[in-house]
């Protein structure tokens, strides 16, 4: 089976900002994501984490290094995938239904069946009544769910999502990570899942790779997840198997974090 | 509260009015600056004598074509000067060389006074409406362009991300993200923008002209009417108020989408 996402020595160098001198963001990554797999990337701050996803999306080229999508080189945007972001993504001008069918506007879709496909869509993601809103007439689990439906409308074979709900509190959290767990758990699409919370990566996914601190990260870790599925993500951090591996993972971790934490430390106090 | 605001506001501009009043009508009070009786009607007019202008303009229907041009005016000024100033803030917004190229251009072109550009306009376009519209567009161009050219280098990378990733072309990109959030940039100039052309018009009437209530004003000048120059002020005045309340009410329709102080945003 070829892997729906392959990252083949992935290098990122970036120009730094006084223009001298350069960063490298990410070296020598390999990452390879089966198909219908959910696959969580988690490392320290300031890692690369949302580096690599660039990539993956075809937003930023790399340094050096292939993506393969399907086993095929993407070269330009990665038409297959859906993007979730960390921050405000919406389009602040147009509707929730507006935003959620943007997609398939672009597509030249025509105008009343995608308003369908748009109210099916709000519904499906608990935002029933809402299609008229603007964003900022809602609420930052309200405007993820709209991004969620923005994305999955499209039905991309390959979902990279950002932290997407780092911004949001703890219950609303869990209740969106349930949400994305039964939606994807319909027709299993191909996950990046970038996070820099272990439990929320242990609870959702079916592995987790672990980034070293950067700059120049690579993966350092990969923990296969064989929690039964489907999961409750509030409940299944209380059972022992769950416990048991985010001691493991941690303490693979905990290196990194320390260094990540010194590194930063260091850059504000010099 | 509001309301006895509002009172103390008609108070006080009752109070300025009998304050000119007594000052002004010959006679009335001892006289403490000028020896003459007149001479203080004389420089600044009387309010009653005005209000009798400003009722006899109205009355009679002759005020009504003056207003009419200058509105006619303003608000070609606006449309033109926004339009061009729309199209060509995202074009240099958009491609950085052109920006480069014409940027000291633009830098000299707002720092120059443009009112000296009027007896120009006036050889160029004639003495009709549309000498002052030319005016108008220099003074709205600029406002409205360096408002979308920000407005164009200020659009999310996030929300232009989002939409990428969604499947926009370029094109789509500049209809559907550049063109809507430029837009908005125009707006929130909008009553400065207004302001701009009322002003090109009315200093383009003033300059030369055959209508419009800055033609009236030069008039009365010319005849030492202090009283009419004083009610064309009042009435350009007026008619400012009604342009920046109309310019409000446009604007609330306009731009539903943006959060608002003190808005209340439902909770699930």
């Amino acid at each position: 089976m070829s892997a729906s996402v392959l990252l083949e020595k992935i290098t990122c160098t970036f120009a730094a900002k006084g223009g001298e001198g350069s960063y490298t963001a990410v070296r020598d990554v390999d990452l390879a994501i089966a198909d219908g797999e959910f696959v969580s990337v988690v490392g320290p701050t300031g890692c690369g984490k949302s580096t690599l996803l660039n990539v993956a999306a075809g937003l930023l080229r790399p340094s050096s290094g292939s993506v393969k999508i399907h086993g095929d080189a993407l070269s330009g945007i990665n038409r297959h995938a859906g993007y979730m972001f960390q921050s405000e993504a919406l389009m602040p001008w147009r509707s929730a239904l507006d935003n959620v069918t943007a997609g398939l506007q672009f597509r030249g879709e025509e105008a009343r069946t995608a308003r369908a496909k748009g109210e099916a869509w709000l519904e499906r993601v608990g935002l029933a009544g809402f299609g008229d809103r603007y964003p900022h007439q809602l609420s930052g689990g309200m405007r993820k769910r709209v991004s969620l439906a923005q994305m999955l409308i499209l039905d991309p074979q390959i979902l990279l999502m950002d932290e997407p709900f780092s911004a949001l509190d703890v219950q609303t959290r869990q209740l969106m990570e349930n949400e994305l767990l039964e939606l994807w758990s319909a027709d299993r699409k191909s996950v990046i899942f970038i996070t820099h919370d272990l439990e929320e990566a242990i609870s959702l996914s079916d592995r987790v790779v672990i980034l070293s601190a950067g700059p120049a990260s690579h993966p350092i870790g990969e923990f296969a997840i064989d929690l039964p599925r489907p999961r409750d993500v509030s409940e299944i951090r209380l059972s022992p198997r769950f416990i048991a591996l985010h001691d493991r993972i941690w303490h693979a971790m905990k290196d990194e974090v320390l260094k990540g934490y010194a590194q930063t430390r260091n850059r504000t106090t010099a | 509260m509001r309301r006895k605001l509002w009172i103390w506001q008609v108070l006080l501009l009752v109070a300025i009015f009998a304050f000119w009043h007594f000052a002004t009508h010959p006679e009335l009070i001892p006289p403490f600056v000028w020896d003459n009786p007149h001479r203080a009607a004389f420089f600044f007019g009387e309010p009653v004598k005005m209000f009798h202008v400003i009722v006899e303009w109205f009355a009679s229907g002759e005020i009504y074509p003056h207003l009419w041009v200058t509105l006619q005016e303003t608000a070609l000024a606006f449309v033109i000067g926004s339009v061009l100033g729309l199209v060509i803030g995202l074009w240099l917004g958009l491609t950085p060389f052109a920006s480069a190229l014409f940027d000291p251009y633009i830098k000299a072109m707002n720092a120059m006074p443009r009112v000296v550009l009027a007896p120009i306009f006036m050889v160029w376009f004639g003495l009709g409406i549309w000498s002052k519209v030319a005016l108008g567009v220099t003074l709205v161009f600029f406002i409205v362009f360096f408002n979308v050219y920000q407005g164009v280098k200020e659009v999310s990378p996030v929300v232009l991300n989002n939409a990428t990733m969604l499947g926009a072309t370029r094109r789509q990109l500049l209809r559907f993200v550049y063109l809507p959030s430029a837009t908005s940039w125009v707006f929130s100039s909008l009553h400065t923008s207004v302001g701009m052309a009322f002003v090109g018009a009315v200093v383009g009437e003033y300059l030369g002209s055959a209508k419009g209530v800055g033609y009236l004003i030069h008039m009365a000048e010319g005849a030492f009417d202090i009283n009419t120059v004083f009610a064309g002020i009042l009435v350009l005045t007026m008619f400012a108020l009604v342009l920046d309340f109309a310019v409000s009410f446009a604007e609330k329709r306009l731009l539903v989408w943006r959060p608002t102080q003190g808005e209340t945003e439902p909770q699930l």
